[in-house]
């Protein structure tokens, strides 16, 4: 399947490369199979609703698959820079995978819109900027709950790869200042059948707080475990990657009452009047859901939606200096991202800099409370 | 740690055991009378649980279109076959209808009552019979052919069947994962132990099923075959058993009992498309313990790497698969001591 598809994609970029070379051709890898096929497929969703042309050239669009395969996306990427001549990369929507696509971009200087939150090392990723937001950022709401409530201790139950590694090591810091400690810290794998050790653990430490760290559906099964364990369901806290329906689904009764750290735009119309996200997020929502269903939208086409905002507004800052497909295009497209400035989209507000290429504003993050098998925005 | 912690661990490792157990019976049935490591068994436990739950939501699912293709393929592989071999036209009908015959009573048992939302029981019923079908029809097309072949070349065949079998569940069922309603919400209280009806029952269905094999393998004609084909595969021909018969019948019972794993741990935990490879492997660790030949011992290995996996859960969590994996090592330093090199294949 993937062999025909690539054949397919190939073909097509063939003809489109023949027909114009003037245009903004955009190369995306994403993966479409493999595990983390669950953040690649509504990225691809999403892109699907890509306009056809931006500030007015033509936008070509090369989709491949790089299944959940950091050799694969680096390949990908390569083929983007020397055949395709792409003006600007975007994906993985994997963490591990983004992170080595941006050592090929930094290479072939173009720019790559990673489609997840990818911490790097200093002086790596200069070409690279994240479309979703960094877990530091997202950990704020949840912190700032913290203090309201006057938590004291929590506990950590989160997955032992990348994701659940960034939580662990950006919360802490904030939580640490709040003079809120970490008293235990447990971990699963998205594949366990079962988290009744880590669960009896951590509800004997008995902390305040508990943050769950997992994804989708996959964030369903550590909660329900803890809530059998007889630990409260209003002091269990998930993180932005379990803000998604599946969660409510999956999880039923038992995260009702419970508390998500999210981006805005999955929940644009709770959002308060005065929310800068609010209207674009709503826009994402209604030309997503006409396109997939009620109640599909969720962050990973959120980003592929935002990807076309902050192009709406730097492409023609680039536009200015030089023509597409040539590197003086790559590099002044570059310069527009970390010199356009404050730029609302509809996951929140952006400030790339030349320093930092997060750039999300702190008062991206919304908190959401679980209430009748439905989001609540916890004001 | 105290005694109520060691055991709600316990309770926990051993019902885990229970499915890794069921899984581990059917891995040393499959390699024993066909000599196929059997990888994609894990599969079965996707298939069984995913399938409930889509017809759950009143659609048909997926799976049930790959059964009916495959069992389409498989007769007109059947039928290009007979042709070949010049026999008359009145066989080649009796191997097609005896292909298509259930898979055509399943497919059209389940178009008409999944969109009725039928009880649960009668959903679990139909999930089952999907992918209990599916198991034969693996076989012929997949190592049928290749019956004769190395472990080797069986093995890299399982391996391209996973793969296979894996990106079809990702097609049929998609990414997110699905959990299953519980079969029986009745509770008990053990002292410290909270026994859920699901508990109850993963236990009461492993253990039926171990005794059913046990009589079907002691009792009955068609089990005896299987067990002459599993001891020497040449001398059971030589005796008339089937040797095609016996490797369909045994892909059967493992689908089914990869099926029936998946009904017992669905409502349990959340599973994925991909769930069903993890769970299989630990299955495999546990009929590694039998050597891949001894029931007994492979469903004692199950249990163990449960136990040893709900501990290590608790103990630490971040290495608990490193742990669980880690064991085969020492098995296998003791399975070579104990034994020699005297079962070296071929």
């Amino acid at each position: 399947m993937k062999a025909s598809i690539r054949l397919a994609l190939a073909l097509a970029a063939a003809c489109a490369a023949a027909a114009a070379q003037a245009d903004i051709t955009i190369g995306v890898s994403i993966p479409l199979t493999g595990p983390t096929s669950a953040l690649g497929i509504p990225s691809k969703n999403g892109i699907a609703l890509w306009p056809t042309s931006i500030a007015g050239e033509k936008l070509n669009v090369i989709i491949l698959d790089d299944a959940t395969d950091p050799t694969v996306a680096v390949k990908n990427t390569r083929r983007f820079i020397t055949e395709d001549k792409v003006d600007l990369i975007v994906g993985s929507a994997a963490t591990p995978l983004a992170a080595a696509m941006s050592d090929v971009a930094a290479e072939g200087q173009t720019v790559q819109l990673m489609l997840s939150p990818v911490n790097l090392p200093p002086g790596k990723g200069a070409w690279s900027f994240r479309m979703p937001q960094s877990t530091a950022v997202m950990a704020i709401p949840i912190v700032e709950q913290w203090k309201k409530l006057g938590v004291k201790t929590y506990g950590f139950l989160g997955y032992s790869d990348a994701y659940g590694e960034a939580w662990l090591s950006d919360i802490q810091p904030l939580a640490e200042k709040a003079g809120i400690k970490l008293i235990a810290t447990e971990r699963f794998a998205r594949p366990d059948t079962s988290v009744t050790g880590q669960a009896l653990k951590l509800v004997a430490a008995n902390p305040d707080a508990i943050l769950i760290v997992a994804s989708g559906s996959g964030a369903a099964m550590p909660h329900k475990g803890l809530v059998e364990r007889g630990y409260p369901k209003g002091k269990l806290y998930q993180t932005h990657g379990a803000a998604t329906m599946d969660l409510i689904r999956v999880g039923g009764a038992d995260v009702e009452g419970s508390f998500v750290s999210s981006g805005p735009a999955v929940v644009a119309e709770k959002l308060p009047a005065g929310n800068a996200s609010k209207a674009l997020g709503m826009k994402y929502k209604e030309e997503f859901e006409k396109a997939y269903g009620k109640g599909s939208a969720n962050q990973f086409g959120a980003h592929a939606f935002d990807v076309v905002i902050v192009l709406n507004k730097a492409v023609p800052m680039a536009l200015a200096k030089a023509k597409p497909g040539t590197p003086q295009f790559r590099a002044a497209l570059k310069e527009a991202f970390e010199t356009m400035g404050r730029t609302p989209v509809s996951q929140g507000v952006l400030n790339w800099t030349a320093t930092d290429h997060f750039g999300y504003t702190p008062e991206t993050g919304v908190l959401l409370k679980v209430v009748n098998g439905d989001w609540q925005v916890v004001p | 740690m105290d005694a109520s912690i060691a055991g709600i661990l316990m309770l926990d490792g051993v019902t885990n055991g229970a499915v890794y157990g069921l899984l581990a019976l059917a891995l040393v049935l499959v390699f024993a009378v066909t000599r196929v490591i059997f990888i994609p068994q894990g599969e079965f436990v996707a298939y069984g649980a995913l399938s409930l739950a889509m017809l759950q939501f009143g659609k048909v699912p997926g799976t049930l279109w790959l059964m009916a293709v495959l069992a389409l393929v498989a007769a007109l592989l059947d039928a290009v076959d007979a042709l070949r071999r010049g026999l008359p036209a009145t066989t080649l009908a009796r191997n097609a209808a005896r292909t298509l015959i259930a898979p055509a009573i399943v497919v059209a048992l389940t178009v008409w009552a999944a969109p009725q939302k039928f009880p649960l029981l009668v959903q679990s019923a139909l999930a089952v019979a999907i992918v209990t079908l599916l198991g034969p029809l693996v076989y012929r097309l997949a190592y049928q052919r290749l019956a004769d072949a190395t472990v080797l070349v069986l093995l890299i065949v399982s391996v391209g069947v996973h793969f296979a079998l894996t990106g079809l569940g990702l097609v049929f069922f998609g990414a997110e994962g699905f959990r299953n309603p519980s079969f029986w919400d009745q509770r008990f209280t053990l002292g410290p132990l909270a026994l859920t009806g699901q508990t109850v029952i993963i236990f009461a269905v492993s253990i039926a099923l171990i005794l059913g094999l046990f009589l079907f393998f002691e009792r009955t004609l068609r089990g005896k075959a299987l067990r002459a084909t599993a001891v020497n595969r040449l001398g059971a021909r030589l005796m008339g058993i089937s040797t095609i018969g016996a490797g369909k019948l045994s892909f059967g019972l493992a689908a089914f009992m990869g099926a029936l794993s998946g009904l017992l741990i669905g409502p349990t935990t959340t599973v994925f498309y991909d769930s069903g490879f993890l769970i299989g492997l630990k299955g495999f660790v546990a009929a590694i313990f039998g050597g891949l030949a001894s029931y007994p011992a492979a469903a004692l290995g199950a249990l163990m790497v449960g136990v040893l996996e709900s501990f290590s859960s608790f103990y630490a969590s971040a290495f608990k698969e490193v742990i669980v994996f880690t064991l085969i090592i020492p098995v296998l330093l003791w399975r070579s001591f104990q034994h020699g090199h005297d079962d070296e294949e071929e």
